[in-house]
């Protein structure tokens, strides 16, 4: 009885890891239950429950072991993790990994630094911001403008983040840091179109990954991380506004 | 025709971008440039021939969740990596920053009215996306009884 306790235990230690990884890397609220389910289904305990929020994730099985509570504090972006710890639960609920052999690899994946390198991304913030401003209808002339103010304006983003901590926070200061710069291009005589360029810069802030899924989780039925998703995203798209906002209200 | 070839190039190349920023699996960059594009033309072609932005946004996100599901399941990946790098350009971006600007500029009526249109088209957007996934759901479910009538 008590080995037989002891792996459920271990079970559950595994479903929250990779609970925690892909929630932490910015999957949906389904996705992250279902592999949790899945995981502990293939591994001999057919009736868990989870409930997962965008700050935490409960779970338990139907014995009498008690329920486990992890909390979730720093949330990201990282596609890449969320392939990772979909392939390895592919894998456990075909058989071809076995408890521990799982658990090794998802705590090397979650250790593991995967993404691009931050000149690479500020780059690629760049180029999109560039982009998104000739699909706004803007003028190539403002393609330089763009290019600037969305790489700096990501940069800057990314740099705050470390420093400051409080997201919606460095969010404002990036979009006013963009309205700034973009306003200078347009005063200088170098941009034209002051409202394609800022629309453009921005574009890289805005929560586009947040408000689809929080639609998704709303209409999956995960009403509490659909409307808390909703909110978080809301705020992020005000904090971008104010730092626009004040740009126009002190400059112009 | 210029204007086409311009809005593909730079859909393309703005989704890929967004795979980067988004940390996407290497391999599937340039598929989400493919479906960022796609969905990006037939929004901006349908704008043009004098669509309303919201059905627009909406027939776009049904294509965008419909390729997503299909290379999902090809390359078995999680369905996200797709889908957010083809919603991306069709958020509306450009109406919240005009109604945040009338809102500075004390317009009131004029900053409602624009947020009011960017939140229809969020929701024709999400509509769209459910949409898809059901359609494709009604198929898989058919497929199976299809196989399992024939063995």
């Amino acid at each position: 009885m008590s080995k037989n306790n002891e792996n459920v235990f271990e079970v559950i230690e595994l479903c929250l890891l990779a609970g925690k990884i892909m929630l932490q890397s910015g999957a949906e609220t389904y996705r992250v239950e279902d592999t949790m389910t899945r995981i502990a289904e293939a591994l001999g305990i057919p009736n868990s429950h989870s409930y997962v929020t965008p700050t935490g994730i409960v779970f338990s099985t139907d014995d009498t072991n008690p329920a486990k509570l992890i909390r979730i504090s720093e949330r990201s972006t990282d596609l890449y993790k969320v392939t990772l710890v979909n392939s390895v639960s592919r894998k456990v609920s075909n058989g071809e990994l076995t408890r521990q052999e799982a658990y090794e690899k998802l705590m090397e994946i979650e250790q593991a630094n995967y993404t691009f390198p931050i000149y690479q991304q500020v780059l690629a913030a760049a180029i999109a911001s560039a982009c998104f401003m000739i699909m706004f209808l803007g003028q190539w002339d403002d393609f330089f403008p763009a290019f600037i103010a969305g790489g700096v304006g990501f940069l800057s983003f990314i740099f705050l983040q470390r420093v400051v901590q409080i997201r919606f926070f460095s969010e404002f200061l990036a979009s006013l840091i963009i309205g700034v710069i973009s306003m200078l291009f347009v005063k200088v005589g170098l941009g034209e179109q002051l409202d394609t360029i800022i629309i453009g810069s921005v574009m890289p802030l805005v929560p586009g990954l947040l408000i689809t899924n929080a639609v998704r989780d709303l209409m999956a039925g995960h009403l509490v991380s659909g409307l808390s998703k909703g909110a978080e995203a809301f705020l992020t798209a005000f904090a971008i506004g104010a730092g626009v906002a004040v740009v126009f209200a002190t400059m112009s | 025709m210029t204007m086409v070839i311009t809005h593909l190039f730079t859909s393309f190349i703005a989704a890929a971008s967004f795979g980067v920023i988004f940390n996407a699996p290497r391999k599937s960059l340039l598929r989400c440039g493919f479906v960022g594009m796609v969905g990006w033309i037939i929004y901006i072609i349908l704008v043009n021939n004098h669509y309303d932005a919201i059905p627009a946004s909406l027939i776009s996100a049904v294509f965008i969740s419909a390729i997503s599901h299909i290379f999902a399941k090809i390359y078995r990946t999680p369905i996200i990596i797709f889908s957010v790098a083809g919603i991306i350009p069709l958020v509306p971006g450009g109406i919240s920053y005009d109604a945040m600007r009338h809102f500075v500029l004390n317009d009131y009526n004029m900053a409602i009215q624009l947020a009011a249109k960017a939140f229809m088209i969020s929701g024709a957007i999400a509509v769209g996306l459910v949409i898809a996934e059901v359609f494709f759901q009604l198929f898989m479910k058919a497929k199976h009884k299809l196989i399992s009538k024939n063995t």
